[in-house]
């Protein structure tokens, strides 16, 4: 019998491995914590998804029209497309750990 | 008020008001909520917040033609429509229009994880957004205090809201932030630290059984405002504070006279009855008659011509019919030809406000000239006496504004001072009427008096109320040294009175003929005693006649006798006399 966290491990290497992450990230204008916010995601994907990924970056100063869909109240927000569920990240994503746990990278302890 | 009058110049100077379209807020507030500012509206759950706003924002787009934006924390655009529908509000086609953006914010603390420094600028472009889209004027932030619990970061969401009600004031437009009530500050998160401008408190209280809501202007920067706690209802047509409109003492005055309907009751108003527009009480315990002089008073009014409501309490309207068609009073041909209308209601069908609100509407449909709110005192079962007093003032205050004269029965309780028992609302009235029972000799009987009447010279005198198969009638109660007496020892003691008339009448009589024949024996009596007086006369003549025949005769002798003597002397012709004389003196 396997235990439950290694069966979940095994279920997350699975889906890593068989689809294509599709992230979203909203700004509101240049902003240093866009900036970070960016340069934290891209760091984490390139650890993590080497290559599966995809990231739109939405700055709402520019498209206002595109808050209400997703909801978005915070900034900077960090959206999980794919796979589902969708799933909201919120800050500059400087907490990796967190980051990780959000989008379901890693199982919280 | 908005009139123009000397006063308008300083208004221009004072903070510019932005009118909520709300029946009576803005009589409260002289004007509306203040422009371009934020005002806060807090209140625990089901006392009208939200309709406050979206009714806010209705008004503003439909009357004022001020577009709005309406962000919701808590219910969905769909579930907010056919809410307000309900009121008359179609917030859905005002959406289709344009003039009103429905934005639903969907926070859900389970879906968000926190990672490091953020802000809220995306809830700043949307509603940035929402208000441009649109060129709103108005905003409604229902209710912000949602985020708090959406969001785990206080801080952040403190200085935040700090910034939004900042850049709310940059951008114009006034906005309306519901909030909800907290145990020991107005709203739970303190969002009054924020709002300072204007802070309106609803409150729905629930007093022996009936909910009554209440607003209260808490603070109101920069401008006058009343202060006290206003009654306000949720009606078919949104919210109303306080329905009437005017609550100042200046409403004009008639000169004119109308018929109370009893003819001897006119008499005692100096031969006129009331003034027109004036109020009437009519005060009394059970069955003295009141409801049948308030039918009197609205069929004389319905004969002339004008337009009678009645207010039914107690009763519903067949039953007054009836009961006014068995003492002459027909009142279903005038219910007919529509110059007379029956609203009938039970007190305890909702709260005072409710009855107020209703009563109102009812006035506005029908456009009566004379009101008559049979008993007043029912309205108590559905409030503290304070505030019936409250509503009867409102009600009173609208009446008289529009020159409608009303009359108000009222039930007195048996045991407690008639003059004392009134839900202070006597000294409110022009024309108080009292009737009362009289109860004595195995019998009750009804009197009537006039205990003020502003304005006019009235009896002070009690009648005797009379009912009967031909209507009412007064007469003279009895006075007398054993107090006033009415009914059978009235007419006992009237038939008393003449009998004893009779009596003295006889007596009088009687006395008159004792006096007659009293003269007519006197009158005898003199005659009497003149007869013998005058018999004596005529013996005493009879016998000076006889002394002096004899005198002759003797004479005559004694002149025979001296010739005879040949006597030569005179003196016996002289001296016989004497000696007659001397005889006649023994």
């Amino acid at each position: 019998m396997k235990t439950n966290a290694v069966r979940r491990t095994e279920a997350a290497s699975r889906r890593r491995s068989a689809k294509l992450w599709q992230l979203r990230l909203y700004v509101a204008g240049q902003t240093p914590k866009s900036l970070a916010a960016f340069s934290n995601l891209k760091q984490i994907c390139e650890s993590h998804l080497n290559g599966r990924y995809s990231i739109e970056v939405i700055d709402l100063i520019e498209q206002p029209q595109l808050s209400r869909g997703d909801q978005i109240l915070a900034v900077p927000t960090l959206v999980r497309k794919l796979p589902e569920p969708v799933r909201k990240i919120i800050g500059d994503l400087s907490d990796t750990n967190r980051v990780l746990v959000g989008l379901d990278l890693r199982a919280a302890d | 008020m908005r009139t123009k009058s000397p006063k308008i110049v300083s208004a221009a100077l004072r903070l510019p008001k932005c009118p909520t379209g709300i029946q009576g807020l803005d009589e409260i507030t002289d004007g509306g909520l203040p422009r371009g500012r934020p005002t806060l509206v807090c209140g625990g759950a089901g006392c009208g917040k939200t309709l406050f706003a979206a009714e806010f924002l209705v008004r503003g787009a439909v009357e004022f033609s001020e577009p709005g934006v309406f962000m919701s924390f808590e219910e969905t655009g769909s579930e907010l429509k056919s809410n307000v529908l309900s009121l008359g509000f179609d917030l859905a086609g005002l959406v289709r229009r344009k003039q009103i953006v429905l934005e639903y914010v969907y926070v859900e603390r389970s879906e968000i994880q926190e990672t490091g420094e953020y802000d809220l600028e995306g809830l700043f472009v949307r509603l940035n957004h929402a208000i441009d889209s649109i060129g709103a004027k108005r905003v409604v932030l229902d209710t912000l205090e949602a985020l708090f619990a959406g969001l785990p970061n206080e801080a952040i969401l403190r200085s935040e809201l700090r910034r939004l009600f900042r850049w709310l004031k940059e951008k114009g437009v006034t906005a309306v932030i519901t909030a909800e009530r907290g145990r020991e500050q107005l709203t739970r998160h303190g969002l009054e630290e924020y709002v300072s401008d204007c802070v309106i408190l609803l409150d729905h209280r629930v007093n022996d059984q009936i909910a009554t809501r209440h607003l209260r202007v808490v603070k109101y920067r920069g401008a006058m405002h009343s202060t006290n706690e206003f009654p306000f209802l949720i009606g078919d047509s949104g919210i109303s504070v306080l329905p009437i409109t005017s609550l100042g003492l200046n409403y004009e005055v008639s000169n004119e006279r109308i018929s109370t309907g009893i003819p001897r009751l006119d008499t005692m108003f100096g031969g006129r009855g009331f003034f027109r527009g004036s109020s009437i009480l009519l005060t009394g315990t059970a069955g003295t008659g009141k409801t049948i002089t308030a039918s009197c008073f609205a069929q004389a009014a319905a004969l002339r011509g004008e337009r009678v409501l009645f207010f039914a309490f107690e009763e519903s309207p067949h039953q007054i019919t009836r009961n006014m068609g068995s003492i002459g009073l027909d009142l279903d041909p005038l219910v007919k030809r529509g110059l007379m209308r029956f609203h009938a209601s039970r007190p305890t069908l909702y709260g005072l406000e409710m009855h107020l609100a209703t009563m109102f509407k009812e006035i506005v449909a029908f456009k009566p000239a004379v009101v008559v709110v049979d008993p007043i005192t029912s309205l108590l079962a559905a409030g503290t006496d304070a505030e019936t007093k409250g509503m009867v003032t409102r009600l009173m205050d609208y009446l008289k504004g529009a020159g409608i004269t009303t009359m108000f029965t009222s039930l007195t309780h048996g045991g407690q001072s008639l003059e004392h028992s009134e839900i202070a609302m006597s000294s409110l009235m022009d024309t108080w009427l009292l009737l009362q029972d009289f109860e004595g000799n195995g019998e009750r009987n009804r009197v009537l008096y006039v205990l003020k009447s502003r304005g006019m010279s009235h009896s002070n005198q009690v009648r005797e109320f009379l009912i009967s198969d031909g209507g009412i009638d007064l007469v003279d109660a009895y006075i007398g040294p054993s107090g006033v007496l009415t009914g059978a020892s009235r007419v006992a003691q009237a038939a008393r009175e003449r009998a004893e008339a009779l009596i003295d009448n006889q007596e009088a009589a009687r006395r008159k003929r004792e006096l007659e024949r009293k003269r007519s024996t006197l009158e005898r009596q003199i005659a009497e005693l003149r007869s013998e007086h005058e018999s004596e006369e005529t013996e005493l003549e009879r016998m000076d006649e006889q002394v002096g025949t004899q005198t002759r005769v003797l004479t005559a002798e004694r002149t025979e006798l001296a010739r005879l003597r040949h006597a030569d002397s005179e003196t016996v012709k002289d001296r016989a006399p004497s000696k007659l004389k001397r005889g006649r003196a023994r």
